[in-house]
């Protein structure tokens, strides 16, 4: 079926929403760690995994959710969480560290929770997976239409945590979409020396679960596919697993020296550019003129200006904060002697 | 001939190559080991030296290849396997804590797994709280893991080769933050002087890294350098402070420990770990049972405050010991 007009266009612009912000955070990562790398300087410290290039993913899933429909993510969480509707703002406070941030400055850009998103993420491979599971479960008991969605890496499709949440999902029928987000690599570590069949589409069969591989660089591909899942899940018909064949314009994480690409692969990938084919196939269609193209980018640069600004214009939580939030009962007898 | 220097990072990576010649059954295995060369440089030069049936990068399935490694352990094998920060040890818990740990002793001594699994440690630079845990406590908890807490580049080479000959599983920490990785802070005692021979150092056996009279800092791993540092200010200020690297935790050295209590009367423990039921406790408690009568003051520790470690670097800098935080203690230990 084709894609509207309205439907198109607004891929497009997630897209490049997503691209823009990535870009503009790499950029403040590398202040105050020039002409000298340091890891814990400048304003935003700490590991940054950048999600440009695999934008298609997000943007056509997360086209598909509600706000209400629980989302897990990964390490590399920017572009989930931007494609369900964060307020960019807060999002950026929390990259930044400081009060006003999603977390209070505790989680930093791994670990950003937005209850009103029903949306989490964290730092340890697989992780995320079982509590889509979980979710997925409190959404059967209740008799809701919601559906649970977890992204990862195809190296995450080897933990133990992605076989037990995909048999667990599929023995309970439960209303959950596994994404796969296939960027050919686990850090340095190529799919093809981790994983012993081709596609994670085969693992499907293993727990009955109806599996896909589409193209992660097309969006209409994602948006299709993810469309298919999500209202079967919603239907009541159980789990389905969906691998999106991608790529990551950037390295692992920011300052990852890259040694183990084989030379010109990327610029071979970035020729596939998800946001540059997208335009294409828009301007073919008489849908997206340049100067179309332009006025989106403005406005999201400015979008994200804004969260900038309200980011470092905010404060750093005061150094006791640090001993908050280990218990909902703050008055808890083992926190109390900690403080002393 | 000049001596010649080595960062932690080179000195592992040596001794575990000085290793593979010398023993064909060590093998190591690991994310990002090979080409990569290890996330924090640990496996350097490994690959181009042995090649991928004895440099392996294994996909992201730590239970599994822990697993693999202690049973090729159990065959007579000499596994090292890499878990690349501390923290992910959750999804290998049962590997590590029931098998590893536990096979020599149900087998009733029949069953030996030489193996090391080595791993990083240690916050400071705003990684958050899934990958800046030390967590060597909670090994050192479970009887059967041997502890290792390497702090300098010389004691890492030679410990990690001990560990490698060890008949028993070792864990072995390096803190980030003793590497001397050109991305992260720099540490002028990341890097020191290591023979290029190889050489041990037995388990058990602390190492007075400065003497002093007045009071004793135990410690481990990158609190060694930050407790040197504050023994240099103290000893400005007329503070003798003695500090003791403590270099493995299982075999604790008592009699080092407590000879050293016994000369200042005054003990102050820097631990990254967290506080409670940890490292700082049972060192208390060993010196109560065995010292008690020979301290002038109570014994004070300075500790992460049993919160996981913040994103947020003045949250982060406020829960992790720094060089002020250990003079300031040890000014109270003295005032006491
Ligand atoms: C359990 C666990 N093991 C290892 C790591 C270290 N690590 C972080 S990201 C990563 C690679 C993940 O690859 P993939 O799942 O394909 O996601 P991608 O980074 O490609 O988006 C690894 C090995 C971790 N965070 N957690
Ligand atoms: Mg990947």
């Amino acid at each position: 079926m084709a894609l509207s007009r309205e439907t198109l266009l607004g891929l497009y612009e997630m897209m490049v929403k997503i691209r823009t912000f990535e870009e503009r955070v790499a950029e403040i990562y590398y202040e105050g760690k020039q002409p000298v790398f340091n890891i814990a300087a400048g304003p935003v410290p700490g590991e940054m995994h950048l999600y440009s290039g695999q934008e298609a993913v997000a943007a056509g899933v997360c086209a598909h959710l509600r706000p209400d429909d629980p989302v897990t993510s990964t390490h590399r969480p920017h572009g989930h969480l931007i494609a369900k509707g964060v307020d960019l703002k807060r999002m950026m406070a929390e990259i930044f560290g400081k009060e006003t941030g999603l977390c209070h400055g505790k989680g930093g850009h791994m670990h950003l929770f937005d209850p009103e998103l029903h949306f989490g993420c964290g730092g340890i491979v697989g992780g995320g997976i079982p509590h889509a599971v979980g979710a997925a479960l409190a959404i059967k008991k209740r008799g809701e239409d919601r559906v649970a969605v977890s992204f990862f890496g195809e190296g995450a499709a080897n933990i133990g945590a992605f076989h037990e949440s995909l048999n667990l999902a599929a023995l309970w029928k439960l209303p959950a979409v596994f994404i796969v987000e296939d960027n050919l690599y686990a850090i340095s570590v190529p799919k093809t020396a981790s994983t012993a069949v081709r596609s994670n589409a085969e693992r499907g069969a293993a727990y009955g679960i109806p599996a896909v591989q589409v193209d992660g660089q097309d969006v209409v591909a994602v948006y299709e596919a993810a469309g298919e899942a999500v209202e079967r899940a919603r239907r009541g018909e159980g789990p389905t697993l969906i691998e999106a064949v991608c790529y990551r314009f950037r390295g692992h994480f920011e300052g990852d020296p890259e040694h183990y690409l084989p030379e010109g692969t990327k610029e071979q990938w970035k020729q596939r550019d998800p946001i540059a084919l997208l335009a294409k196939q828009l301007k073919d269609q008489g849908w997206l003129t340049d100067e179309d193209a332009q006025a989106i980018e403005e406005r999201m640069t400015a979008l994200i200006a804004e969260a900038e600004a309200f980011a470092r214009e905010s404060a750093y939580p005061p150094p006791e904060a640090a001993l908050t939030d280990v218990f909902v009962q703050a008055e808890s007898p083992r926190e109390e002697q900690s403080h002393g | 001939m000049a001596e010649r220097l080595l960062t932690t990072a080179r000195a592992i990576a040596e001794a575990i190559a000085q290793e593979m010649e010398r023993d064909e059954r060590v093998f190591i295995m690991g994310e990002d080991i090979g080409a990569y060369g290890g996330i924090f440089g640990a496996t350097q030069g490994l690959l181009e030296k042995f090649g991928p049936e004895r440099v392996m990068d294994t996909p992201i399935s730590e239970m599994g290849f822990i697993g693999a490694a202690v049973g090729a352990a159990t065959e007579g094998m000499r596994p090292i396997a890499e878990l690349m920060f501390v923290d992910f040890f959750g999804v290998a818990m049962d590997q590590i804590f029931n098998h590893m740990a536990k096979i020599h002793y149900m087998s009733g001594g029949n069953v030996n797994v030489p193996m090391v699994l080595m791993t990083a440690i240690g916050g400071g630079y705003s990684d958050a709280a899934q990958h800046s845990q030390c967590l060597y406590s909670l090994f050192a908890h479970t009887p059967g893991i041997k502890v290792v807490v390497p702090s300098t580049p010389y004691d890492a080479k030679g410990l990690m080769i001990q560990a490698i000959r060890d008949d028993d599983p070792v864990m072995y920490f390096f803190h980030k933050g003793i590497m001397g990785l050109g991305w992260m802070a720099p540490n002028p005692r990341a890097t020191g002087p290591v023979p290029e021979e190889p050489y041990t150092i037995p388990f058990g056996q602390a190492d007075v890294k400065r003497e002093g009279s007045d009071l004793t800092i135990l410690t481990l791993s990158l609190m060694v350098h930050r407790s040197l540092d504050a023994a240099e200010q103290l000893a400005e200020e007329g503070i003798s402070a003695e500090v003791i690297d403590l270099r493995t935790l299982v075999p604790l050295d008592r009699a080092t420990i407590i000879e050293s209590v016994k000369k200042t009367h005054r003990v102050l423990i820097v631990d990254e770990d967290y506080k409670s039921f940890g490292m700082s406790g049972e060192l208390i408690a060993i010196i109560a049972e065995e010292a008690l009568d020979y301290l002038d003051a109570p014994p004070k520790r300075l500790a992460v405050p049993d919160v996981p470690i913040p994103y947020s670097r003045p949250l982060e800098q406020a829960v992790i010991p720094s060089v002020e935080g250990i003079v300031q203690a040890a000014r109270e230990l003295m005032a006491e």
